[in-house]
């Protein structure tokens, strides 16, 4: 009953990838907290500006969204390094 | 609000819907297996499954939601962005891989694929029926308020009309047209958002919006030993003053027409206001009159902008950066709720804000002690961010759509394509949020229409297209909920706990009426629900989502000491704690006609509670029944 829909290879390099996984969760979990803590803590400073007259409450808020941007880049491209190298075989992609 | 009807909007809205229901049509001629119907037989693009999933995600709390709330609270909107956004996060850094490893057609099979568990089957499945309801009563107030202007019919017909057709949709094809709609709609509503972005700041800042809209009335005010008593320089008569929430209200009379008018807060003049009442006959009064003298009018303006020092009466066209910083030193006016019970009349008074004010936190969610921040206003704060964060990746709908693609490669592939989209879209809403706050297009009853009346300002054309993108949206993210529901219910429950033994077409056709079932209860609760911030009840949706299922994702795939029933605990200790806070909370206790002073649990959010709750019930239980670990079923690997 149980198992995926679609056949999967086994992946030897799921680990690496898991743990690589979870330090970029930690690392922006960090970026997002320090958002919400200065929020609660000194939410004045959001307001002053800091970049090119641009407050730190837009300067943060949209680096927190450009930042999950890059970072999901960043995974994919050692996810796949890892996939290419540790697996004999090669998953195919879907396209 | 009364609004003039296009025939423009209506022939682009069918050519919409006709689009959907020609797909769905094609489609359901495929669909024939239960791996097709559930899961679109597993082989969706990656590219197409990333879009489909911001499809999926930027449902109607996104764009008219946070838009409409940035129209109305300035940057406290933007939160739910940047918090939606972060959860995408967890999804891909945590969760995708493993979950599409785990994994068949549903979440319960992925929770469950360690375990072969009764208790889990019921209580995950029952889980995502719960949380895709709550996420579909947004979606369902949403669609009725979008007919409102661009059909020009009462808000429960719209809610019919998603209902209906969406239950055809899911009835007919599942899965796979689900993933195509998805992916159209989200395409297109990303492009057109940035046609709107672009009018905006082409538009740039301007006190004089369209140049037709309304002037406020103002009139001097006669108070005598600290008493409201009349007013001069008018032929409107005083009929009473009434005190609110520290406000003095007056209600003024002309021609036997009654309106509202505010004291300023030095107490030297009377403000015009928006209000609404129900006359003794029970006809609803719109600036005192019936609906349709046309006498409510939209709002929302600028009463000053500064660039460079100077004074202007518009900037003409604005970079990105520009226009938060004009906007900045500008003052605009917004409104602010306030009912008056015992008069049957809600009114709308006018609030001066500087700019400066709408680019920054503060002035919906309290966090400045200046702005009279409590340790409970400070405490919903971080619930709301903490649920928002945690919240994405324990949506049913959204884990589904991990299914739908071949392999784990390409889940993380499309989990990217969709922060990607959903990243970009989510910035455009900043700008979008705050022009419909500037432009006079507010409507004060629901904030939801905020960014498709915004286009409206700039074109008919325009707005027809984002209003009929916008109701494929709700149709789009409605048919994925309730194919998760649908599987919940017929997969999960009925197949795999009440081992019923269906055969393929059996599993399909259970799924068909269980869809039929759930759209019923949307539609239902649609109605219910009508007048309330599409994103604010999502924000809901996802409190009860992080509480229910996302203690037992995470433990599932990170401890090795989890067990069924610390997994089955966990979910039905976070449903309930969520359901039952937000039952208490202060704005259901004003949806009951109470004040929300008399709250029993005193913040909105009951994210910050529940989800502790949930995850500490998961390892206290798993701990205590370590023994029955010995029998799991031996089916996972990390390698």
């Amino acid at each position: 009953m149980h198992g995926p829909a679609a056949k999967l290879e086994a992946d030897k390099s799921a680990a690496k990838k898991a743990k690589l996984g979870v330090i970029l969760f930690l690392v922006y979990t960090l970026v997002y907290a320090g958002f919400v803590i200065i929020g609660l803590t000194d939410p004045e400073l959001l307001g002053k500006p800091i970049i090119g007259n641009q407050n730190l409450a837009i300067v943060y808020g949209f680096g927190l969204i450009i930042l999950a941007i890059i970072m999901g880049f960043v995974y994919n491209f050692f996810c796949t390094r890892m996939e290419d190298s540790m697996n004999s075989k090669k998953q195919e992609d879907k396209s | 609000m009364i609004y003039d009807v296009s025939i423009w909007a209506v022939l682009i809205f069918t050519f919409f819907v006709a689009a959907v229901l020609g797909l769905s049509f094609y489609f359901a001629r495929k669909t024939k297996s239960a791996a097709g119907y559930y899961a679109a037989g597993g082989n969706i693009h990656w590219g197409v499954n990333g879009i489909a999933f911001a499809g999926d995600y930027l449902s109607a709390a996104s764009f008219l939601g946070i838009c409409g709330m940035i129209a109305f609270s300035g940057y406290d909107g933007f939160l739910y962005s940047i918090g939606y956004l972060a959860g995408w996060v967890v999804a891909l850094f945590l969760v995708a891989e493993p979950l599409k490893k785990l994994g068949k057609y549903t979440f319960t099979d992925a929770l469950d694929a360690r375990f072969n568990s009764k208790s889990i089957k019921l209580t995950a499945s029952i889980s995502t029926l719960i949380v895709s309801v709550f996420y579909l009563i947004p979606q369902m107030v949403g669609a009725g308020d979008l007919v409102v202007p661009l059909l020009g019919l009462p808000h429960y017909v719209g809610v019919l009309i998603v209902g209906s057709i969406v239950i055809f949709i899911v009835a007919t094809a599942g899965m796979t047209s689900t993933t195509y709609v998805q992916f159209i709609k989200g395409a297109l509503l990303i492009i057109f958002s940035v046609v709107l972005t672009v009018y905006i700041l082409n538009n740039g800042l301007t006190l004089t919006p369209g140049g037709k809209e309304h002037r406020f009335e103002r009139y001097e005010a006669v108070v005598l030993e600290g008493q409201l008593v009349g007013l001069e320089g008018t032929d409107y008569n005083f009929d009473k003053a009434v005190e609110a929430n520290g406000h003095t209200f007056a209600k003024l009379e002309k021609q036997g027409v009654y309106r509202w008018f505010k004291l300023s807060d030095d107490g030297l003049y009377l403000d015009e206001m928006l209000s609404t009442s129900v006359a003794d006959d029970g006809t609803k009064l719109y600036n005192g009159e019936p609906k349709s003298e046309r006498k409510f009018f939209q709002v929302g303006h600028l009463t000053s902008i500064e660039v460079d020092g100077q004074q202007v009466e518009e900037t003409g066209p604005l970079g990105p950066f520009e226009f938060f910083t004009a906007l900045e030193n500008s003052e605009l006016v917004r409104f602010t709720r306030q009912d008056l019970w015992d008069e049957n009349t809600t009114v709308w008074y006018q609030t001066p804000t500087a700019g400066a004010d709408m680019v920054k936190p503060g002035l919906l969610l309290k966090v400045s002690s200046k702005a009279g921040a409590t340790f409970w206003t400070k405490l919903n704060f971080v619930s709301l961010m903490l649920a928002l964060f945690l919240g994405t990746s324990a949506l049913p709908h959204i884990l589904i759509r991990y299914y739908t693609v071949a392999s784990q490669r390409a889940a993380r592939k499309s989990t990217i394509v969709a922060i990607a989209a959903i990243g970009f879209f989510y910035i455009l809403t900043m700008y979008m949020g705050l022009g419909a706050a500037i432009n006079g297009v507010l409507d004060v009853e629901s904030s939801n229409m905020s960014g498709p009346l915004l286009a409206k300002y700039f074109g008919v054309g325009l707005f027809s297209i984002i209003s009929a993108i916008a109701f494929a949206t709700v149709l789009g993210t409605v048919s994925g909920l309730i194919v998760a529901s649908s599987g919940a219910i017929a997969h999960d429950f009925l197949d795999n706990y009440l081992d019923m033994k269906m055969d393929d077409k059996k599993k399909v056709m259970a799924g068909k009426i269980a869809a039929f079932g759930v759209g019923i209860l949307a539609i239902a609760l649609g109605i219910l629900f009508k007048g309330m911030n599409v994103s604010f009840l999502v924000g809901l949706a996802f409190a009860v989502a992080a509480s229910a299922n996302l203690p037992s994702i995470l433990f599932l795939l990170f401890w090795e000491k989890t067990t069924a029933k610390g997994i089955s605990w966990s979910i039905v200790t976070g449903i309930l704690s969520s359901v039952l806070l937000i039952l208490l909370s202060p704005s259901m206790f004003e949806r009951y006609g109470l004040s929300s002073s008399a709250a029993i649990f005193p913040i909105d959010n009951p994210g910050i509670v529940s989800i502790p709750l949930a995850t500490i019930v998961l390892v206290v239980v798993s701990l205590m029944t370590q023994k029955d670990n010995s029998r799991k079923v031996e089916n996972y690997h990390n390698g």
